[in-house]
């Protein structure tokens, strides 16, 4: 599994004011935590960086790179700001992952860039008319993505399929159907293909105190569906590492001895499943 | 062989809840979707209420408002007048007067409109507030106090004032409508803080928050719809407080109910067309799962409670 590092967004205010005052410190020091907990690429997420997108991009890949001898993972929908990140990374750490193409035609140029510049690249399986509606439409679109990519000459084996995790707070039923469009990826190729997920998405809207159990818990019923890559806090996911056996326990019908954690996982399965309705204090029903 | 037809069978089943103090009113208890009596058991039928008001009804538009002439000016005359003359099952007092940017009668003056109004009927009375978070909490805690005994239904607790009206329907013994704006989560959410408090959850009534025809209908219906099928097939107990379809207040308040005929000729006859959309209204709410109905004019009140005949 791999893990990118998903704390250097520009949505966190602290990192926001580091991007502005072009600050160092604040940058290197999460891409240091994020590594040294198990990260194998960082995820940089600049927005859509309308102005001064291209120098910020190259800021940020060098930056993270001056400390950390990890791959980047360029995150904006900015392309000019994409290129101009691609042409400083340094591929020694691994090759770059470039977020995201889709199936909407204004993000068919990305595919330009992965192809010229060697890169990897996620296929958001989104279109330009809404939100897919179940792990089907998700399928349909990740051909298209796929048959695109070819096209462009971007090998299937560099293409990171995403099904978008959409928030369990508004959109509970899309829980399982991510969970399947998981699976059904990885059919559609030889050798399967590869799958990421941003995770934290799934808790977005969450009570603070609930969305790392959500995060942990939704993260290795995907795991165990086959998923390749999550962008994801490194730290949570070593937690969630280390309660797998106990979560895969509860999955396979076994009684914990502890029955504190017993109720938490299944409860929080149980709204992953959708046999609960969601609500914001479903750990205390 | 013979055909057998398939049956569905739920492990939950919707909280039955009488109101009322003299004669009483009984509404939800089912085990199966709405009018699905070939499946389990529907013990009640649902459950209309008049709606009148503690101030004249100046704003209604002329279809319903007519229909109220010379006894709308006093909430007691029009009480009675819809307990006696129309049959009324309940009554269900909005006290849209107290609201700040109208009458803003005082708390003191809506406890007593609702004395006055409990002592002259002896149908349930369902008791609202004019819907502003702020005022609510105060005007709602003193007519709960005020209809003591009377078992009466208070609302609208929201997620901005629930502890306090839910703590007045508590210490006073009444029935409580939680109410969230069309989410389903939201929804039980709320109704899971109002039970935290200690309130029961088999006094609780669920308001999705309605929406009439044209105007967002399918948002009201597709989550009264999952909560009903939570409550049945999720067996969630948060779920099965019965629901209520505030109709009247929505539908009287749209174009449709009120353009005149010289404007719009095609629509065809005003008063036939607001009446049709508050019975259409209605109807497609209590399919989706509604046990408990707010509504206006009595054509369509009656035209409703045929339709309920039927389906039972």
């Amino acid at each position: 599994m791999l893990i990118i590092g998903e704390k250097l967004s520009i949505i966190a205010k602290r990192v926001r004011e580091a991007m502005i005052k072009k600050d160092k410190g604040p940058i290197q020091e999460i891409a240091i935590r994020q590594w040294k907990e198990g990260s194998g690429m960082i995820d940089a997420n600049i927005g859509p960086a309308e102005d001064g997108g291209e120098e910020l991009m190259q800021w940020m890949v060098t930056t993270i790179q001056e400390v950390v001898p990890l791959p980047v993972c360029l995150d904006t929908t900015n392309y000019q700001a994409i290129e101009a990140g691609l042409r400083v990374h340094n591929n020694e750490w691994g090759r770059p992952l470039i977020n995201s193409t889709s199936n909407d035609p204004e993000r068919f140029p990305i595919l330009e860039l992965a192809a010229k510049y060697n890169s990897q690249v996620i296929g958001l399986t989104v279109g330009k008319g809404g939100l897919p509606a179940d792990a089907g439409e998700r399928a349909a679109i990740a051909a298209e993505i796929m048959a695109r990519a070819m096209e462009y000459g971007v090998p299937l084996e560099d293409i990171y399929l995403d099904p978008l995790v959409l928030q369990i707070a508004t959109s509970q039923d899309h829980a399982l159907k991510v969970i399947e469009a998981i699976k059904m990826f990885q059919e559609m190729n030889d050798p399967a293909m590869k799958t990421v997920v941003g995770l934290s998405n799934i808790s977005n809207g969450c009570p603070k105190h609930i969305r790392p159990i959500l995060n942990k818990y939704y993260f290795i019923m995907l795991m165990n569906a086959g998923l390749t890559a999550a962008i994801a806090d490194a730290h949570e996911m070593a937690e969630a590492m280390q309660e797998k056996k106990l979560i895969d326990d509860v999955l396979a019908g076994k009684t914990l001895a502890d029955a504190a954690k017993m109720t938490e996982i299944t409860k929080t399965l149980d709204v992953i499943m959708g046999k609960t309705l969601y609500a914001h204090s479903y750990l205390e029903m | 062989m013979a055909f057998v037809a398939p049956k569905e069978t739920y492990s939950g089943k919707v909280f039955e809840v009488t109101i009322g103090a003299d004669k009483t009113a009984v509404f939800g208890g089912e085990n199966v979707l709405p009018f699905y009596s070939f499946e389990g058991n529907v013990p009640h039928k649902p459950v209309i209420a008049y709606e009148i008001q503690d101030v004249p009804p100046e704003d209604w538009p002329e279809t319903v408002k007519n229909v109220y002439e010379g006894v709308s000016g006093d909430p007691v005359t029009w009480a009675k007048y819809c307990q006696d003359k129309l049959n009324a099952q309940a009554i269900a007092l909005r006290l849209v007067g107290t609201h700040p940017d109208r009458e803003n009668r005082s708390s003191e003056d809506a406890a007593k409109t609702v004395k006055d109004v409990l002592s002259a009927i002896n149908v349930p009375l369902i008791i609202l507030g004019s819907n502003h978070i702020e005022k609510d909490s105060s005007v709602l805690v003193a007519v709960s106090e005020a209809a003591k005994g009377k078992n009466c239904i208070i609302g609208k607790a929201q997620e901005g004032n629930y502890k306090t009206i839910a703590a007045a329907a508590m210490a006073n013994n009444h029935k409580l409508i939680a109410m969230s704006e069309l989410d389903i989560n939201l929804s039980k959410q709320l109704n899971i803080l109002i039970t935290q408090m200690g309130f029961d959850k088999e006094r609780l009534i669920t308001d999705p928050m309605c929406s009439a025809l044209g105007y967002g209908l399918e948002y009201t219906y597709s989550v009264m719809e999952r909560i009903r099928l939570a409550a049945l097939a999720q067996n969630d107990a948060t779920m099965q407080p019965p629901m209520l379809a505030d109709v009247g207040m929505y539908v009287w308040k749209i174009k449709e109910t009120q353009a005149s005929e010289a404007d719009l000729p095609m629509w065809g006859s005003l008063k036939e067309r607001g009446i049709a959309w508050e019975t259409v209204t209605a109807g497609s709410l209590l399919i989706s799962g509604a046990e408990f109905l707010i509504m206006r004019h009595p054509e369509a009140i009656a035209a409703v409670e045929k339709f309920i005949e039927e389906l039972m």
